[in-house]
């Protein structure tokens, strides 16, 4: 299982970043997404796999038994994901904002803010 | 005292839903704003004076202990960063009034702006590493919506740039403290700095220390990763640019000195501490050369904010208890002089007419006073002495001096001509030179057709800062003891361990 995700964090992460390397807007957004999920399955991946025993307290015991799973990367990847999720749209209204502003979607045409003003470019 | 601690946080969040609750009276808006970051002012006084007398405080969140639930801690270092944020914060909501015009106030800029203190102040004082991760998406996701506010195609074609590569920077943070928790299995500050020394496999202790050291180098715009920031400050209105010029980028720097002192400490990251010496040597010079070939005001104090940041990060990468000390008093320095200079841009602008230099001049011959409110935070910028920047460059090079580092020195010493170099440029060519249009009258100024509240409310925070830069500079002991103070703390954070774990275990 550890191998799997391993793999597929690999494939998310180097599809984000060959997304993130195009010129064009619409997959700079897919890349951004795919680096958050490859992120939030590594903390799950790292912080060790533990199948089919969640950290429930059985009837009768005081504490949980070994081995459990360990609710926190679960907890943060939860956390992550919402805070993703806002940015993300965030992200996306902004990317059509621009688009309909400046009527382009090519990136290699946004450099106006980079030139230096009334000199040669 | 403890629960002081919350207090900045809580502060600009109650002060934002009270603001929202009053959607469209605006002026209630500024008044809040006013009122509530000289109320954080004073909260953070009595926090610093509270952290000098009882040392280093720590709050439990919800009563769970130290390292499992979420603490805040203030020791002198974030005491003082909170402090400095009060004042920068304080002095925007003022020339926030006299500038920002009212379509984008209605459009929440003032709720906006206490929401990004919210978030500053919480990066400053928590005391875990997840939680750090989420008072920068507050902070950074402020920013986003300020930086677009009023949507102009300058400022949306800099917000891309700015948003993507620092959710980017924010994936690898992420991933970085998923795997530092995966090694560790802590997120605690302290509880780290407990454990990291005594892990067994070390392998992965590098690749973690240099993730961190991407995450916080894109937020403080080091060499080679401060792209976005010249491409997207100069781009909002010039009280947002001003409160991102002071704050933002420091609140890396911040993080930078927590990570690579308290946590990772030399020996745990040596190739780091390498990394940001050479890094930071590199970013003045870049940052530098990149701002004398500016014309725009904002774009040339853009790039200094880059090449002022490579101060910091080389005497912080140094690790003497001087260099640590000097790149405080360096970090307190400049967030008051570079704000002060972008307050000056926008009051430049409206009398001269534009922020481009070749076209405004002869301010000096209409408003001579302004000349001196100029030369304060410019001097200062440059290092000339009494003014604060003169201790914080003499720190900076002494300490560089002692550990050896001959020709980081040198590159110092010259960036710092260079610095002087483009803050006269600026002078000369907006005060001294006459307006290029030789019938440019400064009576149709949009200066001039202010009322008197606006005008004050321009005129009184260049006034503060310039007299908080001159005070850095002509009272600098008790400052510097208080820098030194931190950073003795930074570099034995037996202290700050004892404080966090103490009141529970």
């Amino acid at each position: 299982m550890t191998f799997l995700l391993a793999i597929i964090i690999g494939v998310l992460y180097a599809a984000g970043i060959y997304l993130l390397l195009r010129r064009s807007m619409v997959k700079v957004i897919f890349g951004l997404i795919f680096l958050g999920h490859a992120a939030n399955l590594m903390i799950f991946t790292v912080g060790r796999l533990t199948k089919g025993s969640p950290a429930f307290v059985p009837e009768g015991a005081s504490q949980v038994l070994e081995p459990f799973a360990d609710p926190l990367p679960q907890a943060l990847i939860l956390t992550a994901i919402v805070i993703g999720f806002g940015v993300q749209a965030f992200t996306i209204v902004l990317f059509k904002r621009t688009y309909l502003t400046l009527g382009t979607e090519d990136l290699d045409n946004m450099t106006s803010t980079d030139q230096l003003p009334g000199g040669k470019s | 005292m403890n629960r002081m601690l919350m207090m900045p946080v809580l502060l600009p969040f109650a002060t934002a839903i009270l603001m929202l609750l009053f959607q469209r009276k605006i002026v209630l808006h500024r008044i809040l704003g006013v009122l509530s970051t000289t109320l954080l002012g004073v909260t953070a006084l009595i926090l610093l004076h509270g952290v000098m007398r009882e040392g280093t405080l720590a709050l439990q969140i919800g009563g769970w202990d130290a390292p499992f639930g979420i603490t805040f801690v203030a020791d002198t270092l974030a005491a003082i960063m909170v402090a400095i944020t009060a004042i920068i914060g304080f002095t925007t909501a003022l020339y926030s009034i006299g500038t920002i015009n009212t379509e984008r106030e209605h459009y929440f800029y003032h709720p906006l702006m206490q929401l990004l203190l919210m978030g500053i102040n919480g990066a400053f004082l928590t005391g875990d590493i997840f939680n750090l991760y989420v008072w920068f998406e507050v902070m950074l996701i402020s920013s986003f919506v300020l930086l677009v506010l009023g949507s102009r195609p300058q400022q949306l074609e800099g917000a891309i740039k700015y948003v993507t590569l620092n959710l980017l920077s924010s994936a690898i943070f992420l991933a970085a403290v998923g795997i530092l928790y995966g090694m560790t299995g802590t997120l605690n500050m302290a509880d780290l700095a407990i454990r990291i020394p005594l892990l067994e496999h070390r392998e992965l202790l590098t690749v973690v220390a240099v993730l961190f050291l991407i995450t916080f180098g894109v937020k403080s715009a080091i060499f080679p990763l401060f792209f976005w920031l010249p491409a997207s400050y100069h781009t909002p209105p010039i009280a947002i640019s001003a409160m991102f010029a002071g704050l933002l980028t420091k609140v890396g720097v911040y993080a930078i000195i927590r990570f690579f002192t308290t946590i990772f400490t030399s020996t745990d990251a040596t190739l780091v501490h390498q990394l940001l010496l050479w890094s930071g040597g590199f970013t003045m010079v870049v940052g530098v050369l990149g701002a004398v070939a500016q014309y725009d005001v904002r774009k040339l104090l853009s790039f200094h904010i880059v090449s002022q940041i490579g101060y910091m990060i080389f005497s912080i990468a140094i690790q003497s208890p001087l260099a640590i000390a000097a790149g405080l008093f360096y970090m307190l320095h400049n967030i008051v002089a570079k704000t002060n200079l972008f307050y000056m841009s926008g009051l430049m602008r409206r009398i001269g007419g534009s922020y481009d230099l070749r076209k405004i001049g002869g301010i000096y011959d209409s408003y001579p006073l302004f000349g001196l409110l100029f030369l304060v935070p410019a001097l200062g910028l440059a290092g000339i002495p009494p003014l604060s920047g003169f201790w914080a460059k003499l720190l900076v090079i002494r300490s560089g001096l002692e550990a050896g580092e001959w020709w980081l020195v040198a590159i110092a010493l010259g960036v710092s001509m260079l610095t002087l170099f483009s803050m006269i440029k600026i002078w000369n060519e907006g005060f001294w030179k006459q307006h290029p249009q030789s019938d440019y009258d400064f009576a149709t100024s949009t200066y001039h057709h202010l009322g008197r509240l606006d005008k004050s409310m321009i005129i009184t925070p260049i006034v503060l800062l310039g007299l908080v830069t001159a005070v850095f500079g002509l009272w600098f002991e008790p400052f510097f003891t208080m820098a030194d103070h931190a950073a003795q703390e930074l570099l034995d954070p037996a202290n700050y361990i004892e404080s966090v774990r103490g009141g529970t275990l």
